[in-house]
């Protein structure tokens, strides 16, 4: 019998490690001047130095050296006074140099932890997670192999090597080994990452878009019985490129090691790819020997020595710290956990944020922005800022504060403005959105609808409020929805002789 | 110095990536004997309180601006390409994963 | 023509007695005349040269103001990239590679109108004292053709003294522009470390790389080392400072009050007596210029051999690991079966000769895990241990002096199975490497052993090369006075084919 998730936690203890690549979103490469593009066409973002041709020599992107300060700052980390580069050798085709120009022994920052909260069952807890090191290294070209039956490694006859990839800045942040997070311990991998992922959103540093690689996360873990007091071997599962899959990769992993463990085997320590599909992981290739990575200093480059003062001025520009924002907007908006979360998640927090700005109230905000905007969004599957700006939907809704349109028109008028009809104002002037407040108007509606139904407006001069309803519909309905129903109500009942 | 084995000399040649014969290997590890034997000199002075150097120059702090500028075209990029395809460099099968 | 100096040449061009097309293809007819003796070089661009010179005498005729080597030519030490030209810095691996850019070198070569002829010939990735590692096959020395012209820049030199051009540019991570220049009796130079721009120098040992002029004359390398010196930001090694005066320098023809230290440690046993009488005699023509001579220690020189074996192979282990056949150059062994790793190591292995397999395996040894400390961290230390010793010793002379090499040229073949002995060549210009100092080496005269050439080494303290050019400029001065003609009107006479 197969243990779940819950056997494996009643008898074994995980400890976790993760390893976060993250691109940066600097102009140019890390060591040359090509773009970064994603998604250009092959080999057009490539020069002598990325393509790793004799006599070329690598330049230091100023950019991503104060990009990773920046990082490691937000991580409370210490800043190395010297650091450097070195090479770790190793042959593969998709590194032109058959060396990768990292730091090995001297990372630019050291020692840093970030908080992260995580629901348990005593309710939010927080768990520090510390930070051994962030360092910086280049991104590797990109190979399809063809012929095979998937398109994957296994069975191509050829491969194809694309380098507009490689020598993008990458910054790898590993952390200490995370102990004591037991059952959480998938819960508390998310949130790791995906608070770190805010953080590096906030500072301007990355695209961090999981699925296009640009922010990559590598989980390892081991499992030991409760109580030894030891650690197990532990497993690098690596291809995780989801928030949700960092935590079924973790657990998936977790209930795999604890089953091997029960039957006696040995944990191999192996890099392993998670799965999409199944949540599940398969080992990687191995290969026929060990590596040896003979790292040495890289003479081509000189140490980066950050002085004080260079520190201190990149201190001043740090934001406000993710998690302390959302404390302060929950508390500003007075919004439940949920809601607050829901709007991370979606994206849409720093959205929101500007229309309330903007002047609109925070409830509403949210309402248009998780609704209406996102439903339409997800129909065009796009992202809801590519439709409307938040400028437009703070409009609209100071209109309808004002009265002069209703939910309904505001919809309309919402709908307008994403398929191109002009601003709001446009919208309204163009599809006739005002609301009908002209009392006259109102008037020949509703002595119409009356007339219409004689027997209904009897039972409400005899004191049968809610027949009113019928009457008010009929109204509505007559003039195109463009009239506020609370006013044809209150006419009505007057004329009525019921208020 | 101890002798270094033909087993030495064929792993690193495989860190290497180098094809050798047996018959390379042996004389190699031969040569690599003698020659270890004399560069193994420098431990006569390499005491613990000597620094490194790793450079001649004492600089630090150079960096360049993150302006783009031109790259190669790709017909330059790929024009010394053994072989090609769709734009890409085109290489045999590569077995084992990346890092 | 031919046999004058560049500076010669340069002026004849300004005062149009002579067109650059001329002075151009009179060396191209030499290299025809001559080049299947001395085989110096391994590609000649005849049509890229005499389009550039035609260039170069289109502006001259248009008034424009042209740098002073204008219309001059020089031969190419085949390390450095020109953009179309067959690069392959004698090596197999790279056969048929033509680069898609242009090194910094070469972009200032052109910058200032100087006539590049052609790629010379060298050791394979520069690894050697002798040509004999080149895949193309030997360099001839023009003073003896059955002898080697010194390496790993013989190319260069030896197309200097067979008059094939006035000007050579070379490399130097061990002594490979000082020894072919010592060995063929003309002048080449190692600029201070960062001095000249590697960008586009197929790298050997980055840490130890340097390029630098190669000429007949002190003059001719100092306006040459103008010409290609100074701060490029796409070579992050490279010195942000003016370019030392060594024109200005070569021309003073004075060293009243200077030092001129005579390092102890690079001299006796080992060193040809022909060898030492040239060099004490020279040091003598100093004396009288008015120089003090003291002698200085650098007790640490003797393991500098030992250590740049482990560094500089350490360093190319890494550097030639880009030559896998995935990207450029040959590829062997792809048909269609075996997978990437198997071509690559077919291709390394027919690729790379057994010099190159040598240090690439040592390097590989010496950065492993286990071997790292005992090898490459000790040379490291052995390093600043030969930085101490120069900075003492520039503390008590302006400039340091030795033999360039401890023998006059070798004959082809005798020590080539012999890799020790063969790196034992290197023993007086190797410290110059590993401190990042300045060296250049000048004809000290004819060993009267053998009456083969014998340089005389001239070492300054970092981006001090004016000094060495100073007082190699007043020595090159008096032994022409001396001799009464240029050292290399002895040279005996090439066979034109």
């Amino acid at each position: 019998m197969a243990l779940t998730f819950n056997d494996a936690i009643a008898k074994y203890e995980p400890t976790l490690g993760l390893e976060v690549h993250v691109e940066l979103n600097t102009l140019s490469k890390m060591f040359c001047g090509c773009a970064t593009e994603f998604g250009a066409e092959p080999n057009t973002q490539t020069c002598p130095v990325c393509l790793g041709l004799p006599g070329s020599l690598p330049a230091v992107n100023g950019k991503a050296i104060e990009s990773s300060i920046l990082i490691g700052l937000a991580l409370n980390c210490s800043i190395a006074p010297f650091s450097r580069f070195a090479r770790k050798n190793y042959f593969y085709p998709d590194m032109p140099k058959n060396f990768q120009t990292s730091q090995f022994d001297e990372p630019i920052c050291v020692n840093g932890y970030l908080d992260v909260e995580i629901e348990t069952d005593e309710g939010m807890k927080v768990f520090r997670v510390e930070i051994e090191r962030v360092h910086m290294e280049e991104d590797t070209g990109k190979s399809l192999h063809v012929g095979g039956a998937t398109g994957r490694i296994h069975g191509a006859e050829y491969s194809l090597l694309d380098y507009n990839r490689a020598g993008i800045p990458l910054v790898e942040i590993v952390t200490k080994i995370i102990p004591g997070t037991g059952k959480y311990a998938p819960q508390v991998a998310r949130a790791y990452v995906t608070e770190l992922r805010d953080i590096l959103r906030s500072l301007g540093v990355s695209d961090v878009k999981m699925e296009q690689g640009s922010l990559r996360c590598d989980a390892n873990v081991s499992l030991a019985a409760i109580g030894s007091g030891k650690l197990g071997t532990r497993s690098e599962t690596k291809n995780v490129n989801s928030l949700r899959s960092v935590e079924r990769a973790v657990s998936g992993e977790m209930v795999r090691q604890a089953n091997r463990l029960e039957k006696g085997e040995r944990i191999v320590q192996e890099t392993r790819h998670f799965l999409e599909e199944s949540g599940e992981t398969r080992p990687g290739r191995s290969k026929e020997q060990a590596e040896d990575y003979r790292y040495f200093p890289e003479p081509d480059l000189v140490p980066v020595t950050p002085d004080a003062d260079w520190i201190e001025t990149l201190r001043a520009t740090l934001p406000e710290k993710p998690s302390l924002r959302r404390k302060r907007l929950k508390t500003e908006w007075n919004v439940p956990d949920k809601e607050m979360t829901s709007m991370v998640n979606a994206e849409l927090l720093d959205t929101v944020e500007e229309t309330v700005l903007l002047g609109a109230d925070p409830t509403k905000a949210r309402s248009w922005w998780l609704g209406e905007i996102s439903r339409l969004a997800n129909e065009k599957e796009v992202a809801p800022t590519s439709l409307i700006t938040p400028a437009q939907v703070a409009e609209v809704i100071a209109l309808i504060a004002s009265g002069d349109l209703t939910d309904k028109l505001a919809r309309q008028v919402v709908e307008g403005v994403i398929s191109g009809e002009g601003t709001p104002a446009e919208v309204i002037e163009k599809r006739g959105l005002k609301v009908v407040s002209d009392d006259s108007a109102l008037m020949v509606a509703i002595e119409a609808a009356i007339a219409a139904q004689p027997d209904t407006a009897e039972r409400i001069r005899g004191g049968n409020i809610p027949a009113a309803g019928a009457l008010i519909g009929a109204v509505m309905k007559a003039t195109g929805g463009q009239a506020d129903a609370a006013k044809v109500r209150e006419l009505l009942l007057k004329h009525l002789g019921q208020s | 110095m101890t002798a270094i084995s033909r087993d030495e000399v064929a792993h690193l040649a495989m860190l290497a990536r180098i094809e050798m014969t047996d018959s390379e290997l042996d004389h190699l590890a031969s040569e690599m004997d003698v020659i270890l034997g004399a560069v193994a000199r420098v431990q006569e002075v390499a005491g613990q309180d000597v620094p490194p150097t790793s450079h001649p120059l004492a600089l630090s702090n150079v960096f360049r601006d993150d302006v783009v500028i031109p790259s190669l075209t790709p017909e330059e990029a790929l024009s010394g390409a053994p072989a090609k395809a769709d734009q890409r460099f085109k290489v045999p099968q590569i077995l084992g994963d990346a890092e | 023509m031919i046999r004058n100096s560049a500076s010669v040449m340069a002026e004849a061009l300004a005062k149009k007695e002579i067109t650059s097309v001329e002075l151009t293809q009179l060396h191209l007819d030499r290299i025809d005349a001559v080049d299947s003796h001395v085989h110096a070089f391994l590609h000649v661009d005849r049509e890229g040269a005499l389009s550039q010179a035609a260039a170069v005498d289109a502006k001259r005729a248009a008034g424009e103001k042209l740098s002073p080597l204008a219309g001059v030519p020089l031969a190419l030490k085949d390390v450095m990239t020109q953009k179309g030209i067959p690069t392959t810095a004698g090596s197999k691996i790279l056969e048929g590679w033509r680069p898609p850019y242009d090194s910094t070198v070469v972009s200032r070569l052109k910058a200032n109108g100087i006539v590049i002829l052609g790629k010379t010939n060298m050791d394979e990735f520069a690894m050697g004292s002798s040509t004999e590692n080149s895949a193309y096959g030997t360099t001839h020395n023009p003073w003896d053709l059955d002898r080697i012209p010194g390496g790993s820049g013989g190319g260069s030199a030896a197309s200097l003294a067979a008059f094939e051009a006035p000007l050579a540019i070379g490399t130097d991570t061990g002594g490979s522009i000082r020894q072919p220049a010592a060995v063929t009796g003309t002048v080449g130079v190692k600029p201070t470390y960062g001095g000249v721009s590697r960008y586009g120098l197929i790298a050997f040992s980055s840490s130890l790389d340097q390029a630098g002029p190669c000429a007949r004359t002190v003059l001719d390398a100092a306006l040459l080392h103008e010409a290609i010196a100074g701060y490029d930001k796409k070579d992050s090694t490279s010195i942000n400072a003016p370019v030392p005066a060594v024109v200005a320098a070569a021309k003073k023809l004075d060293v009243k009050g200077l030092k001129i230290g005579v390092v102890k440690e690079l001299s006796g046993d080992g060193y040809q007596a022909g060898v030492r009488s040239r060099f004490d005699e020279a040091l003598q023509e100093l004396v009288a210029a008015g120089a003090e001579i003291v002698e200085v220690s650098c007790p640490n020189f003797e393991y500098a051999l030992a250590a740049y074996y482990l560094i500089a192979p350490s360093e190319a282990s890494s550097n030639l690991a880009r030559f896998d056949s995935m990207r450029y150059g040959i590829r062997v062994g792809d048909d269609g079966n075996a997978g990437a790793e198997e071509v690559m190591k077919m291709t390394r292995e027919v690729g790379f000769g057994k010099e190159v397999k040598r240090r690439i395996i040592l390097g590989t040894y010496a950065l492993s895990s286990g071997y790292y400390d005992a090898y490459y961290g000790s040379a490291q230390k052995v390093r600043t241990l030969i930085v101490q010793d120069f900075a003492k010793a520039f503390a008590q002379a302006d400039v340091l002096v030795s033999p360039t090499c401890p023998t006059t040229a070798f004959k082809i073949g005798e020590k080539s199975d012999d890799p020790l002995a063969m790196y034992l060549n290197d023993i007086a210009t190797i410290p110059v490497n590993m401190a990042g100092v300045g060296g250049m080496s000048l004809p000290a005269g004819l060993s009267p052993d053998d009456g083969l050439p014998v340089g005389f080494q001239i070492m300054s303290a970092a981006m001090k090369d004016d000094l060495m050019y100073q007082v190699g400029g007043t020595l090159e001065a008096a032994l022409l006075s001396k001799w009464g003609a240029p050292i290399l009107s002895q040279a005996p006479a090439l066979a034109t084919k």
